[in-house]
């Protein structure tokens, strides 16, 4: 039978101009103080000189495993957390270092969508007034117009206009998902950063979340920065994908160039780790086992971040691994096709 | 070296072939009902047999946590357990606590989700894993208690075991301490381990080696392993068997190849295609279930799918099927009532028996939501000038 196939957006890639988002080299350290006299003896390198670009209608996905880095760099490009050093250029115009009151005007252009549902829905409160909330805020609308607003904002997401005097427990974790996202699309953002948005939900009612977020950005041309640690989701939903580990971006490609030909040893063993729902392919697969742990993010090794956990690293010889020791990887092509911070990047094919 | 168990008759592999045909475990149309109202497991029956594998499959609140709680004999005094739990042919319902303690750990071993409330902070892991060789062994050893929990370290693939065996709980990280939770339960070699969602909690690198510890550990003991999670993935690279559990009770039971690829019963069908798939290059649109899993207190009546069922007849909510016989390879069962319909059809495609979801959002809406968002911008462009020219007036 016919699939729907999301063909629409495939064709936009060469004419991108000029990104919606950038980043540049963005620093967000925690400074971890003495317990005597509170001062500063180190820093937990949260996240530590990302840059990446987020173009018109375009979803980055920014995957890695916990305490990576990736919801501390969407909350820093949000200016929620100020960035410790770097640079956030939202359409031209620099973030960092922006007061919250020279913030507040411009958050409209952005929003943040949360994970947990249940959490971040204020349960004393109508959805009508937790939609209007950002509408009321910033003055946009009032009265009937604010109404119809609302109204038309839960449409948009699947709900029925008519439950806007419920109160979240009357929802389902996914209908509350919808609440969370018809809230952030009040103020029409271009840009949103959607942290683990369908993780709390079950796998059927996830279908329903990523159908909706796949409608709206293709309809309202939408950007979205998605960040989860569900590669099946982001591979589904993002044109181009970024591997964080341990504060940093170690690859990042288009979707499908990412899933055919991942060549840092940490996604290879990410994209080999993650379980298909197919038995046949599920005997026959060869999976990369890491060892050891993640690393504290307060003393990170020297030069390559993963080489204490690296499988490549082991076998090579003494004089590359002490480029390993010594240098960090920069971000660069290293005649791969795509960016990957691996001095010794090799495709790795057939992981999936 | 330690109290060797009858389980020294290891079968040589889990494939269909080679299985041990004793029965382990029977659990016989088991119910569980928290106050007369809420019935979270109805009528749930399997069996086990050495060395086998079987997968408990569901959604939040399908009943399958509830199931294996009932056959540890750890629900709560209020919970009301009925039906039948045999361990190699010894009722299990009913025991008293001390009987209970004699099989747990030794019988059947569990493995819990969080491996942080699972181990108790204040001890050292030797000493929680040796406490549990020496519950089921008195004679043991200080010294051979020791050296055996620091073999099960190594088993489960911690390295620097004999030191790590002084290790406080919180000195280890997640993957690690659910690693020392398997060597718990694998350490008196018993014969069932039930793992409840053992790597929900964990990251898919450490999933991956956390899972290969409880194969590690499978192997080593040669133990018949329940494995309970919502991670269909999990699930099709671990089983042998499968059973999928929709409000409180099994829906569908067979081989993991015949329910991934010849399912029958709607709901499986509806949860294999809802799940995004890395392996396929082509962007599917997603096809949920509609609607939302039914609740516990208010059951509808007949099949508790029948509202989110695209196959629904009127018949379905006459009275709830039970598990039906349908074709395979191994014996498959469905509790659908059209499941003959079904039959026949391998891996199904996107939108064939649930349908693609419309378009979800009207046009009009979408013009209104731009010709508004034109307007707002508009708006604040004509405020910054406003601000700009005031600012420009107090200054000059």
């Amino acid at each position: 039978m016919t699939a729907v196939e999301l063909e629409k957006h495939d064709e936009s890639t060469p004419e991108r101009g000029e990104p919606v988002l950038r980043v540049t080299d963005l620093e967000k350290y925690f400074p971890i103080r003495s317990r005597l006299l509170k001062r500063t003896i180190g820093n937990v390198k949260a996240v530590d000189g990302v840059s990446f670009e987020v173009y018109g209608g375009e979803v980055l996905g920014l995957v890695g495993e916990s305490g990576c880095g990736k919801s501390t760099t969407g909350r820093a490009v949000l200016n929620l957390q100020p960035a410790t050093a770097g640079s956030v250029q939202f359409e031209g115009r620099e973030l960092v270092g922006l007061s919250r009151r020279k913030m507040r005007p411009l958050r409209r252009n952005f929003q943040l969508v949360f994970q947990d549902p249940y959490a971040s829905l204020d349960p004393r409160m109508q959805v009508h007034a937790i939609v209007a909330e950002p509408l009321v805020i910033h003055k946009v609308a009032h009265g009937k117009e604010l109404r119809k607003r609302v109204g038309e904002l839960l449409q948009l997401v699947g709900l029925n206009p008519e439950h806007a005097s419920r109160y979240p427990h009357e929802f389902s974790g996914g209908q509350r998902q919808r609440i969370g996202i018809a809230r952030s699309l009040a103020l029409h953002p271009r840009l949103l950063i959607l942290d683990e948005p369908v993780s709390a939900l079950d796998v059927s009612i996830q279908a329903g979340v990523i159908n909706l977020l796949d409608d709206l950005r293709h309809e309202l041309g939408l950007s979205y920065v998605f960040i989860a640690h569900d590669l099946s989701v982001v591979k589904h939903i993002s044109d181009r994908i970024a591997v964080m580990y341990l504060g940093k971006i170690v690859e990042i490609a288009d979707t499908k160039e990412l899933f055919a030909r991942p060549a840092h040893p940490y996604t290879q063993a990410l994209l080999s780790a993650i379980p298909l729902p197919d038995p046949e392919r599920e005997r026959t697969r060869r999976r990369i086992l890491l060892e050891g742990d993640l690393p504290s993010p307060a003393n990170p090794p020297s030069g390559c971040n993963f080489r204490t956990r690296c499988f490549k690293f082991q076998t090579l010889g003494e004089s590359d691994q002490a480029k390993c020791i010594s240098e960090e990887p920069e971000l660069g092509d290293r005649g791969i096709g795509h960016e990957n911070a691996c001095h010794f990047a090799t495709v790795e094919q057939a992981l999936i | 070296m330690v109290a060797v168990s009858d389980s020294d008759v290891r079968p040589e592999a889990s494939g269909p072939g080679a299985r041990d045909e004793t029965l382990l475990l029977e659990v016989d149309s088991l119910s569980v009902s928290f106050s007369a109202k809420i019935h979270a497991v109805r009528g749930v029956s399997y069996q086990l047999r050495r060395g086998e594998t079987l997968g408990i499959v569901g959604e939040s609140g399908s009943g399958k946590s509830v199931t294996s709680l009932a056959v540890m004999g750890l629900l709560d005094k209020n919970a009301r357990v009925r039906g039948s739990v045999k361990f190699k042919g010894r009722e299990l319902l009913g025991a008293n606590d001390k009987a209970m303690s004699r099989v747990r750990g030794k019988g059947v071993a569990m493995i819990f989700q969080d491996p942080m409330t699972s181990l108790d902070p204040v001890y050292k892991i030797g000493r929680q894993i040796t406490e549990t060789l020496k519950v089921h062994d008195r004679k043991l050893s200080r010294r051979a208690a020791r050296a055996r929990a620091v073999e099960l370290l190594e088993i489960v693939g911690i390295p620097n075991a004999r030191q790590r065996v002084d290790n406080f709980p919180h000195e280890f990280s997640g993957g690690m301490r659910q690693r020392v939770v398997i060597a718990i339960a694998m350490a008196n070699n018993p014969d069932v381990i039930i793992a409840d969602e053992p790597t929900t909690a964990l990251d898919v690198t450490v999933q991956a080696t956390v899972l290969e510890a409880i194969k590690a550990a499978q192997q080593e003991t040669g133990a018949a392993l329940v494995l309970i999670t919502h991670d269909l993935g999990v699930i099709a690279g671990m089983v042998d068997r499968v059973l999928v559990m929709y409000g409180g009770r099994a829906v569908e039971t067979g081989s993991v190849d015949d329910v991934f690829y010849r399912p029958r019963m709607p709901y499986t069908v509806g949860l294999l295609n809802s799940l995004p798939r890395m392996d396929t290059d082509e962007r599917v649109r997603l096809i949920p279930i509609g609607g939302t899993p039914p609740s516990l207190a208010n059951m509808p009546p007949g099949c508790p799918f029948t509202p989110r069922c695209p196959l629904a007849i009127d018949e379905c909510s006459n009275a709830e099927p039970e598990l039906m016989e349908t074709d395979g390879s191994e014996p498959h069962f469905a509790a659908c009532i059209r499941s003959e319909e079904l039959r026949g059809q391998d891996r199904y495609q996107a939108g064939e028996v649930f349908g693609v979801e419309p378009e979800a959002i009207p046009t009009e809406l979408v013009q209104s939501f731009e010709a508004e968002a034109l307007a707002d911008q508009a708006s604040l462009a004509e405020e910054e000038t406003k601000d700009e020219a005031q600012r420009s007036e107090t200054s000059s």
